[in-house]
């Protein structure tokens, strides 16, 4: 009989490496400030936002597996955000403003699956251009203005998606654990994620084997557009408020956080719990070098340095032995 | 019993004219050495049999029943399993995996039942002995050697109980001991009563492993014969005359 622990290391070995990484760094960060991070208060403080990072790279993670990327995702968030504001704005129920932003997330995810798998486009590229072109969309429509959305944070809506629970822990940190958990089922219990790992592994013989290509890789854009229609509106009961650079910053942290995760760029395997724990360690991670006491300057040099050293771990992990 | 008849099935894309006219059948519990130069027409004849092409004319009968829909689906459903040359697998996926590729074990919302899929990969693996020890149903296959990857799509086609498998050049770039391991395969399937395909361009395996051989040539069925007829020596000088007058007809086209 099969060890069932030998099972769970083939199956999470490139989650192995991430975490591992994970680890020395909190020690890093506990070891060089204990004040700050043995205090509960600075991950409440970080676990506000690193929902949408979550909710990005995990659903990223689909579409990077089968061998396509999506970089069109910091519009599209900007655009869901923005079509939840102008309802919300005009006073439409807000459960019905989250299932229009989720409407266009879906369609603005569809699209691009469409281009890339009838129009047979290059993925990197066409959604490039979408990037662009949502963006340049919301910036005709709003022309540089913001929308105020004051109290929708106190609303039922508001207070289930983002509220705090026992005036603590945010509620969205909740949602992002259960849509991580929803993630893990898709990707490694359910067929949808089986034939996107085989898609992304051997595009041909998944077709020859009756899968069907291009209905899954829509899926997994489609998916993708959820993700940022859940990261838009997290944004916006956030910050209480729409601006038309809503989502711009997100593009290369949720990237670094689908790759330092141990998701590959080359396709056929990707790991939900890795992405999860990279999400953490690059929300932390601004954090994290400024308690230790240097200035904002050191940022970006640290976020390099981390992808480099995580890739490199990776690399290590990575074996083609028998096990 | 005739498991599979082709009538007359012609393929052509754009305006090559890829097969024409070709037809021929295969017996039950019978392996069929399919052979023929580069360029035939073998495997766009065999991609119309796995129903990867739809015929542009003819006619498929499966048993006694005439298809009127083909397509990868349908001849899954109705038990042609085709094991192909080098994009049979996806690499980077476990065994269980590919077995299981596109066709998993699951529950009407498509959920997997990965408990049950790996017992099945594990049986396989432990009855059909395709592969050496080492391997578990969680290994990636390309962790495998060749033989035992083509033992790894040939599994699949025993769990899914096919009826037709078609082995598109198994033996192609292995070594003596990985061949030898593909046909032991060949004699298990042939052993359940399962009909088999097999295209190769190594004449003396095919003469080792078939009843019978059709041999195509340029996009038509050149002749048949059993293994009883012929020495593969004499196969292959037969085969050679028909690429003799393949290039004689050419030049004399070509002087015109």
């Amino acid at each position: 009989m099969q060890k069932p622990l030998n099972i769970f290391i083939a199956e999470n070995k490139t989650a192995f490496s991430s975490f591992g990484f994970a680890i020395v760094l909190f020690l890093i960060f506990i070891i060089g400030k204990p004040t700050v991070f043995l205090n509960s208060s600075i991950y409440m403080a970080v676990f506000v936002m690193m929902p949408a990072y979550i909710f990005l790279a995990l659903a990223l993670v689909f579409v990077v597996t089968s061998g396509e990327i999506d970089l069109s995702f910091p519009s599209v968030v900007g655009l869901t955000a923005w079509i939840f504001a102008l309802a919300a704005n005009n006073g439409v129920n807000l459960f019905v403003c989250f299932l229009l932003a989720m409407l266009v997330g879906i369609a603005a995810g569809a699209l691009n699956g469409l281009l890339v798998t009838k129009l047979k486009l290059s993925a990197l590229v066409t959604t490039l251009g979408m990037n662009f072109l949502y963006r340049g969309l919301i910036n005709i429509g709003v022309q540089g203005h913001g929308i105020d959305l004051t109290g929708t944070d106190q609303t039922l809506f508001g207070r289930i998606f983002t509220g705090r629970i026992g005036d603590v822990f945010p509620a969205q940190m909740l949602w992002a654990v259960v849509f991580a958990a929803f993630c893990w089922v898709l990707f490694n219990r359910h067929s949808f994620g089986a034939q996107i790992k085989c898609i992304g592994d051997n595009k041909d013989s998944s077709r020859e084997m009756g899968i069907n290509v291009d209905n899954v890789k829509i899926m997994s854009f489609v998916f993708v557009g959820i993700a940022c229609a859940l990261a838009g509106v997290l944004v916006n009961l956030v910050s209480i408020s729409f601006y038309p650079t809503t989502g711009d910053g997100f593009m290369l942290f949720v990237l670094a956080a689908v790759f330092v995760g141990g998701t590959p760029t080359w396709g056929g395997v990707g790991t939900i719990t890795g992405a999860f724990i990279g999400a953490a360690v690059i929300s932390f991670l601004e954090t994290g070098i400024i308690s230790l006491g240097l200035t904002g300057f050191y940022t970006q040099f640290f976020y390099g340095l981390i992808i480099i050293l995580s890739l490199i771990s990776h690399r290590f992990n990575k074996g083609k032995n028998r096990y | 019993m005739k498991v599979l008849e082709l009538k007359k099935i012609k393929k052509s894309f754009g305006r090559v004219n890829a097969i024409s006219d070709v037809s021929f059948h295969v017996n039950e519990g019978e392996v069929l050495g399919f052979l023929g130069d580069n360029g035939a027409g073998k495997s766009t004849t065999i991609r119309v049999i796995s129903g990867v092409h739809a015929p542009d004319e003819g006619e498929i009968f499966f048993g006694e029943k005439k298809m009127d829909d083909w397509n990868v689906n349908i001849a899954h459903n109705i038990g042609i399993e085709t094991v192909y040359q080098d994009r049979a697998l996806a690499g980077q996926q476990s065994v269980n995996a590919n077995i299981f590729m596109g066709r998993e074990i699951k529950n009407r919302f498509g959920f997997i039942d990965v408990k049950k899929q790996r017992a099945e990969t594990t049986r396989l693996i432990n009855e059909i002995g395709f592969t050496s020890k080492l391997i578990r149903e969680y290994s990636p296959v390309q962790t495998l050697s060749g033989g035992e990857r083509q033992g790894v799509a040939i599994a699949r086609a025993l769990y899914f109980k096919a009826k037709l498998v078609l082995l598109d050049e198994p033996t192609t770039a292995l070594s003596l001991t990985e061949c030898a391991k593909v046909f032991r395969l060949i004699e298990h399937i042939k052993s359940e009563g399962l009909s088999c395909i097999f295209i190769t361009h190594n004449i003396y395996h095919a003469h080792k492993i078939c009843d019978r051989f059709v041999v195509m040539d340029r996009g038509t069925v050149a002749f048949e014969c059993t293994r009883d007829e012929v020495t593969a020596t004499e196969l292959i000088d037969r085969m050679q005359n028909l690429a003799h007058t393949g290039v004689t007809e050419r030049i004399m086209r070509g002087k015109k």
